[in-house]
């Protein structure tokens, strides 16, 4: 009797197992309709304008004025397609590392939201377009984005010869910030060479102030900076050769700048290891400390804070270069929701939507034709700059490398902050060229 | 034959479908990232043209690879020795019967319960030296106000590596006998490491207190009268009869904590990042930035292989250890 009982029992958990087992297998093939069926809809849609369905984006603007401005392009997009649910298939976590690990994922796994946020430029390398991405040629043609942006962008957009994203803003690397009191107080000129910088840097150091403060615990800060100064050194036309391998990285110009920045990193705050960024931009803001370089994103991080008392010039040696990074949209192939898709992009790169996306965002528009009156008194100098100076692509933020070289890059740079190894950091950066099949 | 028993066949078929999951999910995994790491697989398509083990040779000519291994060791050493000399303490002194003694083991035990990011964040507020420019923060602040000024330090923000230079006079002696590779600074201590230790060791010593006050409990009064009779001091019993006979939980707790600290990898990126020229960097972290910042997967795969290699080290002997103990009871 007692043995049946168990023999019962067992009998049960077995069963139990095997329906669990078999509920993922049940399930799966309604799972695996569900895509085909509201697919069906779409493609019979195709004929009317308002299609309906959905629109899946996924993007690392989760918080503060990015948010914002995706939001009010998401307005823009609904006024003008209403009944598209747009889903935000948001993975947030700072400069996208961690949604860009499962964009990978689901890209290779064949199920792709329908747009993502890319950097502009080489970046897109690492997704293989070819395979995985839409070329939007034909939609930049109808579109007059082709002429809509200035002439150093598209050929920075350009890979294989197509345009793979909808580049919505532009941010600038080469800023240098300043505690417009604190140079006040020290009679200091905002610096254009780095021979004042350094001369300006020895007084406030002098009298207790962190002539610069940086911070590089994310990693990419410290090649951040280096770029900077890569670009006022070398200028231009050979910053622009040393991604495409007319200019070498032995080259005594990069020892130069190697030797600037080494000494920069001597007035900076010592605790810089510690630091993100935004903790170093703090040390400006408490009056603790003089200038920083960094991206033009810490106008609107300053703007959040309420502080106001701040100024800004190029970073020394870059008047007349805009180092320039700029997030993009792109399109996946296989993408479910084609119809909303082109929408989509189309929104993300007019004027209207470009206008309502970046003062919120503190960026400017990549377009050219954005109203001024719409932004704040640094955007506008950002946007004369914008259309004037020559355009070089920013490397810690995916325009100008690989990202494989650029990761490469920016752990040189993170290592040379600190041990100051000019000769090591130099043969480094050969090495790494040379490993990306650039240079020889 | 002998026919199979019921009860047998049913144990058989209990079994099965954890088998299964394991197998393929566990094992089936290992295997296959043992193959990826035997690629050419750099980019999102994967590339399986076999390479044999170039990875595995280039990861060692990697800067940061050498550097994150010796982190490692660094911290595995340091964390268990203070884990296990605290949890020690800390149990000895519980096991006095003294009062609120429920409260006590509850505060030390508290911290193993928090996430490793949420020990970081904090960690970090606290042991972030300030600036030698605008003064102190945290805990180096505390020193401050309390007039003990010499005690403040660089924390986990200092890039110092000890290691015996070559062009000491030891380092030449070593030179001389042959040991030359011995004076590289990928062979060294890390001053910033210290700073995770401070920081994972507050989060686990409770846990190791908590073994031990569980040893310490099973050994039977009879055994501290005897000695106690015999006239051991409390040194003495320590010595002779409680730490021999806590071996098999010290055994535990070092399979435990060593595991932890060798694929340490939330407290490192929550705390201190890879800090000031990669001085607390780790190998799961340089994984994670090859593997997903990169795309080179096939080298992200080696470095795990090595993590695992590291990790299977210290937990094989042990399992080994217990079955053969089993099989004896």
């Amino acid at each position: 009797m007692r043995k049946n009982v168990s023999l019962l029992v067992t009998v049960l958990v077995l069963l139990s197992v095997a329906l669990t087992a078999c509920a993922p297998a049940t399930t799966a093939p309604s799972g695996g309709q569900q895509p085909a069926a509201t697919t069906a809809p779409a493609q019979g849609g195709e004929t009317q304008p308002a299609a309906g369905g959905k629109l899946e984006m996924f993007s690392w603007w989760t918080a503060g004025g990015e948010a914002d401005g995706l939001n009010a392009m998401y307005e823009i997009y609904k006024k003008e397609h209403p009944g598209v649910e747009i889903v935000n298939a948001t993975v947030a976590g700072g400069a996208g590392t961690n949604a860009k690990a499962v964009l990978s994922t689901r890209l290779t796994g064949g199920d792709p939201p329908d747009s993502f946020q890319l950097h502009a430029g080489l970046e897109v390398e690492k997704y293989e377009p070819e395979k995985y991405l839409q070329a939007l040629n034909d939609l930049y043609a109808s579109e007059g984005w082709d002429k809509a942006f200035p002439a150093d962008l598209i050929t920075l957009l350009k890979y294989k010869d197509s345009f793979w994203g909808v580049p919505v803003n532009i941010h600038r690397s080469n800023v240098l910030w300043y505690n417009k009191q604190v140079l006040a107080d020290n009679n200091i000129e905002p610096p254009k060479t780095w021979d004042e910088f350094f001369a300006a840097a020895e007084t406030l150091k002098g009298k207790g102030i962190v002539p610069l403060v940086i911070g590089t615990k994310e990693g990419w800060e410290a090649g951040h900076t280096f770029e900077t100064v890569l670009a006022g050194v070398l200028g231009a036309d050979a910053y622009n050769g040393l991604w495409t391998g007319a200019t070498q990285w032995t080259d005594p110009k990069v020892t130069e700048a190697l030797e600037t920045l080494k000494k920069v990193m001597s007035y900076a705050n010592t605790d810089y290891s510690a630091l993100t960024w935004s903790d170093a931009a703090q040390y400006l803001v408490d009056g603790k400390g003089a200038m920083h370089i960094m991206g033009d994103w810490t106008d609107g991080w300053f703007t959040s804070k309420g502080y106001k008392d701040y100024g800004w010039a190029p970073v020394p040696g870059t008047q007349g270069t805009f180092v320039a990074l700029s997030d993009s949209f792109a399109a996946a192939k296989g993408a479910k929701n084609q119809e909303n898709l082109e929408n989509w992009l189309k929104v993300a790169g007019s004027k209207a939507g470009q206008e309502a996306f970046n003062p919120k965002k503190g960026s400017i528009c990549a377009r050219t034709d954005c109203d001024p009156a719409l932004f704040n008194e640094y955007l506008k100098s950002a946007m004369q700059d914008w259309s004037k100076d020559a355009i070089v692509p920013s490397v810690a933020h995916g325009a100008a490398a690989i990202e494989k070289w650029a990761t490469v890059y920016k752990d040189i740079l993170t290592t040379f902050a600190t041990n100051g190894d000019v000769a090591a950091a130099q043969t480094s950066l050969q090495q790494a060229c040379v490993d990306a099949g650039v240079c020889k | 034959m002998r026919q199979v028993s019921r009860d047998r066949l049913v144990s058989i078929l209990l079994i099965i479908p954890s088998v299964i999951l394991i197998g393929v999910f566990v094992y089936g995994f290992i295997g296959f990232t043992g193959y990826a790491s035997m690629t050419k697989w750099a980019s999102l398509t994967p590339d399986f043209t076999f390479v044999g083990f170039q990875n595995y040779a280039k990861l060692f000519t990697i800067d940061r690879f050498l550097i994150s291994m010796r982190n490692t060791v660094n911290f595995t050493v340091l964390f268990l020795a203070a884990c296990l000399i605290l949890g020690l303490v800390l149990a000895l002194l519980l096991d006095q019967k003294v009062k609120g003694e429920a409260v006590f083991r509850s505060i030390f035990l508290f911290p193993m319960a928090i996430s490793f990011i949420v020990t970081g964040v904090v960690w970090r507020w606290l042991l972030n030296p300030g600036t030698m420019q605008t003064g102190s923060s945290g805990v180096n602040l505390l020193f401050e106000k309390l007039g003990l000024p010499f005690l403040r330090s660089k924390w986990f923000t200092d890039p110092t590596v000890i290691y015996i230079r070559p062009e000491t006079a030891v380092g030449q002696f070593l030179n001389n006998i042959g040991l030359g590779w011995i004076t590289t600074p990928y062979i060294g201590f890390s001053v910033a490491v210290i700073s995770l230790v401070i920081a994972a060791t507050w989060q686990m010593s409770g846990y190791t207190m908590a073994m031990y006050l569980a040893g310490l409990r099973a050994v039977p009064d009879e055994l501290r009268e005897a000695a106690r009779v015999d006239g051991a001091n409390e040194f003495q019993i320590l010595r002779h009869i409680l730490l021999p006979l806590l071996r098999p939980i010290t055994l535990s707790a070092v399979i435990i904590l060593g595991h932890i600290s060798l694929k340490i990898f939330d407290l490192v990126v929550s705390m201190t990042g890879p800090g000031p020229a990669f001085a607390t960097d780790v190998p799961a972290f340089f994984m994670w930035d090859t593997t997903f910042r990169g795309n080179n997967f096939a080298q992200g795969a080696a470095i795990a292989i090595i993590l695992l290699i590291m990790v299977a080290v210290l937990v094989v002997p042990y399992l080994r250890y217990t079955n053969r103990q089993e099989a004896e009871l």
